[in-house]
């Protein structure tokens, strides 16, 4: 793996929208060849996605030829929710580039059969060729997309019931109120993002040191999902100073040189 | 986006590099419209996969909701109070002319006149929709003959009329016909009056206070049967008095009934009001705040002599007088001369003082769920004005209807 370590989180989101925009250039998207973007949301890819969206508005980057497939989204809440994934890929992303909404794909939490919704997540993937970058996040718990602490390493696109810390964590988006937190949510299995042809991890700040700390200086480890990155052929992390706290001197070093 | 064709036929444009008034804010988002209302993007994008097939760079403009004049006795040599030959194209005319003030929704005005003149008016008042042919006429705003005699202002006393004999059906007889009237003005105090407010609230028309020597109960008890604003505020009307505030003490009176907003006309052409009521009333009561031009015939014209219903008044300036006195009459204002003056003499925010302009007309008249926003499903009447508050272009239904002279885009 790679572990690119910036100095702050202005820099550390930079670095990984300037990687995604060169990825993408470099493949020369056309008609009928898609670039497949694999997409987080949460706090830590928002400076990565304002850069993204800078970068199209100055005739850098286009997104005609993109196919997004995010990570995640919330059972039961409504689409035109202010916390649901698909407002915060709205406002936060689609709207400000000049992707082909048919090309944009987030699981509908509020699909009559959501075992059927997954599957059919997974097989667009499949058409679409797979997933050339997967860009995600880590949680605090060390999970990637909704793949909470247990969950199996090989696991698929389903639903899956939040963790306690997780909904916790959501609660300041829903005034406060935990009765308000969706409890469940469709996501990506682990596997599925290990299928994809390159993986990009955002990692930053101190709240995430040990976590980052459990997912690359110990072992695989269904309790730390992200570990299962070890065993990617092509996987970057790219982290801010803070959130290199809880590795060790010798492991920091070596990256940096 | 892709300007691919979208999923329906009707062209969907999205208007960008703009600043939109929602929620109260101005906000950095694009404006999108299709088939003359203002369409959800998101809704669009995910629901539809749709995208847009125009797209217009606003310069960076403001974008506000079309203006609303709920008072505006006529304009550019046009009265509204006189029963001419061509009082179609009168209206016309008018409706066409105040799109460059920014108004793209009126109520035409008939200040106390003759029973004869609103036989022959008001049924040639319909209401229409606007477009290019000119602003959209919401319906007649009918100012007396039911007014005090002590507070006539500019209207002829030989006109006043009471309803104490016969309430509702001598009204309905004075007027001929309800069907395209929108507002009422009426002087409370008058015998019989509470009978004649559930009247015409029961069917749906809004009744103002105003040319009245009401003191505040009674004004309170107008409320209470119906009335919900009150005609140019301070002017014809008894003045505050703190041990008696009389209509204007509606502002801040607890009697309102729950869940109802009195609103109130300001004519803010620097003539009919102080800056300082201006600003009191503003203070006390903002959300009220409904701003009209009350204009005249000769709004738009040169100095001088014109008309306004049975009267002959004097235009010097932005003052109008019945002719050789110092009544006011009217004004010659421009509703878009009115908002900046509101914005500059009261410091208020922009966002405020568009919505003195929009937001709170369309209160008053129950019609904000389609006028008065830019509201996901709204009708798309707009304005893109600059940052000084000049209008630059006027829209209705989604299509420019007016531009300033001398704009790309």
């Amino acid at each position: 793996m790679r572990l690119v370590i910036l100095e702050d989180y202005e820099q550390a989101s930079e670095w990984a929208a300037k990687y995604i925009c060169n990825r993408i250039i470099q493949f020369k998207p056309s008609q009928g060849r898609y670039f497949t973007l694999g997409l987080p949301t949460g706090n830590t890819p928002l400076g990565c996605y304002k850069k993204l969206i800078e970068y199209h508005k100055n005739g850098d980057l286009s997104f005609k030829y993109v196919k997004t497939f995010n990570m995640d989204e919330y059972v039961g809440l409504p689409r035109n929710h202010p916390e649901s994934y698909h407002s915060y890929m709205w406002n936060n992303f689609f709207k400000h580039i000049d992707i082909d909404p048919n090309n944009a794909h987030i699981l509908d939490g509020n699909a009559p059969d959501l075992q059927a919704e997954c599957d059919a997540f997974e097989k667009k993937i499949e058409e679409a060729g797979g997933i050339d970058l997967f860009v995600g996040g880590i949680g605090p718990d060390g999970h990637i997309a909704f793949n909470e602490p247990g969950s199996s390493l090989s696991s698929r696109t389903r639903l899956k019931t939040l963790a306690m810390d997780t909904i916790l964590a959501n609660a300041k988006y829903f005034d406060g109120d935990l009765s308000k937190v969706p409890t469940m949510a469709l996501t990506v299995g682990v596997g599925t993002v290990m299928d994809a042809r390159e993986v990009m991890i955002l990692i930053t700040g101190a709240h995430k040191a040990f976590a980052l700390y459990k997912a690359i200086e110990e072992g695989v480890n269904h309790m730390w999902t992200v570990s299962a990155f070890q065993q990617h052929p092509r996987t970057i992390f790219v982290c801010d100073e803070d959130a290199t706290l809880e590795l060790r001197v010798k492991t920091v070093k070596y990256f940096k040189g | 986006m892709p300007s691919n064709k979208s999923v329906s036929d009707a062209p969907i444009v999205q208007f960008t590099n703009c600043r939109i008034l929602r929620d109260h804010q101005l906000q950095r988002e694009d404006l999108w419209v299709r088939e003359g209302k203002i369409l959800n993007p998101e809704k669009l994008f995910f629901d539809e996969k749709g995208s847009a097939d125009v797209q217009l760079d606003c310069k960076d403009s403001i974008i506000a909701p079309g203006f609303i004049d709920v008072q505006i006795n006529g304009g550019f040599g046009v009265d509204f109070s006189l029963a001419t030959d061509d009082f179609k194209s009168g209206i016309d005319l008018v409706s066409q002319k105040i799109l460059s003030h920014g108004v793209t929704s009126f109520c035409p005005t008939l200040v106390t006149s003759p029973p004869s003149v609103y036989h022959q008016v008001l049924p040639q008042i319909s209401v229409r929709n606007g477009g290019a042919h000119g602003a959209g006429i919401l319906g007649a705003h009918l100012e007396g003959p039911f007014i005090s005699k002590e507070k006539k202002g500019a209207h002829p006393e030989h006109c006043l009329r009471t309803f104490e004999a016969g309430a509702f059906q001598d009204l309905l007889a004075t007027y001929g016909s309800l069907d395209c009237v929108q507002i009422v003005t009426l002087a409370p105090e008058m015998s019989r009056s509470s009978e004649v407010i559930q009247e015409l609230t029961k069917r749906g028309i809004c009744v103002s206070l105003g040319h009245s020597v009401a003191n505040l109960s009674q004004a309170e008890e107008a409320v209470q049967h119906g009335a919900t604003f009150i005609t140019h505020l301070f002017n014809a009307m008894l003045p505050f008095h703190h041990r008696d505030p009389g209509i204007v003490g509606l502002l801040t009176s607890d009697k309102i009934p729950a869940g109802r907003r009195v609103f109130y006309g300001m004519i803010s052409d620097g003539i009919h009001t102080n800056p300082a009521a201006l600003r009191i009333a503003h203070r006390a009561h903002p959300k009220g705040l409904v701003l009209v031009t009350d204009a005249i015939a000769g709004m738009g014209l040169a100095p001088g002599r014109h008309t306004l219903g049975q009267q002959v008044v004097e235009i010097d300036g932005l003052n109008t007088y019945i002719a050789g006195t110092k009544t006011l009459s009217g004004s010659v204002a421009t509703m878009d001369t009115c908002v900046r003056h509101f914005q500059e003499a009261t410091g208020c925010s922009v966002e405020t003082a568009l919505e003195a302009a929009s937001l709170h007309p369309a209160q008053l008249l129950g019609i904000e769920h389609k006028k008065g926003t830019l509201n996901y499903d709204s009708d798309a009447d707009f304005l893109m004005l600059n940052d000084s508050l000049y209008v630059q272009a006027t829209y209705i239904a989604g299509k420019e209807v007016w531009r300033q002279d001398g704009l790309g885009m």
